[in-house]
């Protein structure tokens, strides 16, 4: 079978489901945020496709655009994360714990 | 200067040396006393002085500014000017002068004494505020300030439990009486649509029937404030617990002026309680009467000397909520006039006997103060016998004329009549047997053997005083008070003179027999359970105590229990307590975790996806 | 030729994707930071795949590359160990599991059985060439949002600098 549209945007939900997966189970901050990237490189992924599948390039820009905020997030989250780590000695969600009351 | 001008400087002296001792001075004894004494006097002066340039004439003093004006309703300030409100202007600035001065020498050693004057002088200021009211409002604001600074002077030895208890006592009797009073006042707004005398009378005259059943109504409640700031029968009991402020006090308050305020208001009203229709006269008339009856049952057996003169004016207002009461306004203003300044001069003479004596009060511990105190003894004794009715001192012309109107075939009784005789002769009863027990005989105690007679600062003020109190017949007030209230009836006038006179001689050789030299009183053993009821005040505080306050205490009682438990149980906890379970319940779901909330973000992304797609 | 090596870059991507959130093997952060780039290498082969090369290159480049560089350098800083084994919370794995797999459902469910097939519509894919045209879209039309993603990236840049600093205040 030929490789059409919904064949990659299945495999984009595919992904996009497994980093929701990640970001709600695993607890590692660091994880969660690789989670993150996964979902991202998702969206990005059914971008490409629907931008090849209409002979149109605005996807591409904005799949570009993406990957360049991804960039910018990933630079802050982690400096947060170092932060974090450097004034609680753990990168894991449950014993973040500010939240509640 | 206008002449307008003056009754508004005499009106204002008192509130401005009131506050000029409480703002500056209430560290000078001296200072204070002054400008207390100094704002009257100067009033007294003023007083005449508009008075001899002006004559006794009205003058239009009415609507000088409009004071508030609440949708229909417009109320003035302004002044009303008449005879009545003039004369009534000289006996309290002029009684009120008087006992200003005794009160510097009396009050001498008093470390209060500032405070003791700004509250004479606010006093003063608002007795003068009824006496020149020209609307019902106006007066009733003053009337309430009059009970103020009552609470204020007879609590002046408030360290004192039983003075401050008599405070409260006076305060919250006058209060049931106001209540009444400002009711009827409603009630005449909303008949009338004004408050100023003047216009409610000119609507009167147009439309006699204008209150229809509502007449007797009305008179009653106006009444009711008269009750209680003139201590009537059942709202009497204040008085005489009131004699716990210091002697001036109550030569000023409960003998010449405050209590006189209630008589006053019924005269000035005496068109609305004469309305057609209107039963109110009767009912006033027998309440006077009873009052007058009762008082002076109790003073025959009291022993304070300050008690049997309260007793004493109980019983004579009564006298003249009864003229008032059988259609006669001018004998009951005539009777106030009079009877302000002999029952002022009685108090201050029995001011001085008590200064003399070092706060002894117990007529049975005097005796033989006769040669010691000349000046006291003579005033005290013209005094009495000016109360008596003796001629041809002042009280026996007003008295007379009382006694007489109690006759008038329109609206008196014989009942009324022997009333007001019975009356008399337990008066001069009771006075014989002050004077007899406390300046004749021998002494009883060992202050009154060292008595000596009181500084010039208060003998002076008796003698001014004692002046009016014998002249007072002379002077052509009744006829004054007659030009604006109508005269008196002339009828019965031979009659009341006669049973008047034969009163006083009777019931004075009676006393002369039991007291003379008496060394207790033998009343007791004659008379028994009557002399003891007596002397316990026929049990009105004792049966008020058992039911008003029973009752209050119980609705009090009640009152808290629904507050604790319906308002403060149910409805503020309940509803807290509703909030707070809500909020702990809620509370449950923020865990602070943060993947519970990535889990609750998923669940409603699916949700939202569900219904969207 | 294309459709075998587009299931194979998609049984990759999905396989290292799931290795990178679920390895039943290892718990070690570097490892899942390895699978990660597997995963994104593959992403870059689908992308060549749908003809476009320079966002292949750019993903090789910036993500493989750049991000997952920094990514393991914090895990190295932070010298994070293989940490212990904590209590598996078995509600909140099967609860998770069934809300993803609601999310995972209704997608597939519109993508593949309540839409007509998608690309039956469109006409064949004749995009040649792509980088130039990319680059001219990019340097006219959105030449403004260009400019303000450098404008981010700054802001990104001074933000992390600041948030590095030793006394955090």
């Amino acid at each position: 079978m030929t490789a059409g549209l919904e064949h990659y945007l299945v495999v984009s939900a595919i992904l996009f489901c497994l980093g929701l997966l990640g970001v709600i189970l695993r607890r590692n901050l660091l994880i969660i945020y690789m989670s993150l990237e996964l979902m991202l490189n998702a969206a990005n992924l059914a971008f490409v496709a629907l931008s090849r599948f209409n002979n149109n390039l605005d996807g591409q820009i904005m799949v570009f655009f993406i990957i360049t905020v991804a960039a910018a997030e990933v630079a802050v989250g982690l400096a947060l994360i170092v932060a974090l780590y450097r004034k609680r000695q753990t990168a894991h969600v449950e014993d973040l714990t500010l939240m509640k009351l | 200067m206008k002449l307008e001008i003056i009754p508004w400087i005499i009106l204002f002296l008192p509130m401005l040396a009131a506050a000029g001792i409480t703002l500056f001075t209430l560290k000078s004894r001296d200072q204070s006393a002054r400008l207390s004494i100094g704002a009257i006097v100067l009033g007294f002066v003023l007083s005449v002085f508009f008075i001899a340039v002006n004559g006794w004439g009205p003058l239009k003093m009415e609507s000088v500014a409009s004071w508030l004006e609440v949708g229909p309703l417009q109320v003035d300030f302004g002044l009303r000017l008449d005879p009545l409100s003039l004369l009534m202007l000289l006996i309290v600035t002029g009684v009120g002068g008087a006992i200003h001065i005794y009160s510097y020498g009396y009050m001498h050693d008093d470390p209060g004494a500032p405070r003791y004057f700004a509250g004479l002088s606010l006093f003063t200021f608002s007795m003068l505020g009824i006496v020149l009211a020209n609307n019902f409002l106006q007066m009733f604001i003053f009337w309430e300030l009059v009970g103020l600074s009552s609470y204020l002077l007879i609590g002046f030895w408030f360290e004192r439990p039983s003075a401050a208890d008599a405070s409260k006592k006076a305060f919250l009797t006058n209060r049931l009486g106001d209540f009444g009073f400002l009711l009827g006042i409603l009630l005449i707004w909303d008949t009338f649509g004004a408050l100023n005398f003047s216009a409610i009378q000119v609507e009167l005259i147009r439309n006699p029937q204008a209150l229809g059943a509502l007449a007797t109504v009305v008179g009653l409640l106006v009444f009711c404030g008269a009750m209680g700031k003139s201590a009537q029968f059942p709202l009497h009991v204040w008085l005489p617990d009131a004699m716990e402020g210091p002697t001036p006090v109550s030569a000023l308050i409960h003998a010449a002026t405050m209590v006189a305020a209630g008589v006053y208001m019924l005269c000035r009203v005496f068109f609305l309680l004469d309305a057609s229709g209107s039963n109110a006269l009767e009912v006033i008339a027998w309440i006077g009467g009873i009052t007058a009856l009762l008082a002076a049952l109790i003073a025959v057996q009291q022993n304070d000397i300050k008690r049997i003169l309260a007793y004493s004016t109980l019983s004579q207002l009564g006298y003249m909520v009864l003229a008032v009461g059988v259609a006669s306004p001018t004998p009951a203003m005539y009777h106030l006039t009079t009877h302000a300044f002999f029952k002022a001069l009685l108090f201050l003479g029995a001011g001085s006997v008590i200064h003399a004596l070092h706060h002894e009060q117990d007529i049975w511990k005097m005796g033989a103060l006769k040669n010691k105190m000349p000046v006291t003894f003579w005033t005290f004794l013209l005094a009495t016998l000016a109360l008596c009715g003796v001629p041809p001192l002042s009280g026996f012309f007003s008295k007379d004329e009382i006694i007489a109107a109690a006759l008038n075939p329109e609206h008196g009784s014989v009942w009324l009549f022997l009333l007001t005789v019975g009356v008399a002769l337990l008066t001069t009863f009771y006075m014989a047997r002050l004077v007899l027990v406390a300046f004749f005989g021998s002494a009883k105690s060992h202050e009154a053997g060292h008595a000596h007679e009181s500084p010039k600062v208060m003998t002076v003020p008796l003698l001014a005083l004692a002046l009016p109190s014998a002249a007072g017949g002379f002077l052509g007030i009744a006829h004054l008070y007659g030009k604006q209230l109508g005269q008196a009836h002339a009828d019965y006038h031979v009659l009341a003179m006669a049973v008047s006179v034969g009163a006083v001689i009777f019931s004075f050789a009676f006393a002369w027999g039991l007291y003379w030299n008496a060394e207790r009183d033998p009343l007791p053993e004659k008379i028994g359970a009557l002399a003891r009821a007596m002397r316990d005040r026929f049990y009105f505080d004792e049966l008020y105590e058992a039911t008003v306050i029973k009752l209050q205490e119980i609705a009090a009682a009640m009152a808290d229990w629904f507050d604790q438990w319906i308002i403060a149980g149910l409805a503020v906890r309940g509803i807290h307590g509703t909030t707070e379970l809500f909020g702990r319940a809620l509370r449950l779901v923020q865990t602070g975790n943060l993947q519970t909330y990535a889990f609750l973000f998923v669940l409603s992304v699916a949700l939202l996806l569900f219904f969207v797609l | 030729m294309q459709d075998v090596l587009f299931y194979c870059f998609a049984a990759l991507t999905i396989l290292c994707g799931f290795m990178v959130v679920a390895n039943p093997w290892s718990r070690n952060p570097v490892t899942s930071a390895m699978f990660l780039v597997l995963t994104i290498v593959s992403l870059a082969g689908l992308f060549t795949l749908l003809h476009a090369f320079f966002l292949a290159a750019v993903q090789v480049l910036v993500y493989a590359g750049a991000v997952m560089v920094l990514f393991l350098f914090v895990i190295m800083l932070l010298d994070l160990k293989e940490e212990a084994r904590r209590k598996i919370r078995g509600f909140g794995m099967i609860s998770g599991g069934i809300a993803v797999a609601a999310v995972f459902g209704i997608i597939f469910k519109t993508l593949v059985f309540d839409t007509p097939r998608l690309s039956a519509g469109l006409s064949a894919p004749n995009l040649e060439g792509v980088t130039k045209p990319l680059g001219e879209t990019l340097f006219t039309r959105y030449l403004l949002p260009f400019e303000i993603l450098s404008v981010l990236l700054l802001v990104a840049m001074v933000g992390v600098i600041l948030l590095s600093k030793r006394d955090l205040r």
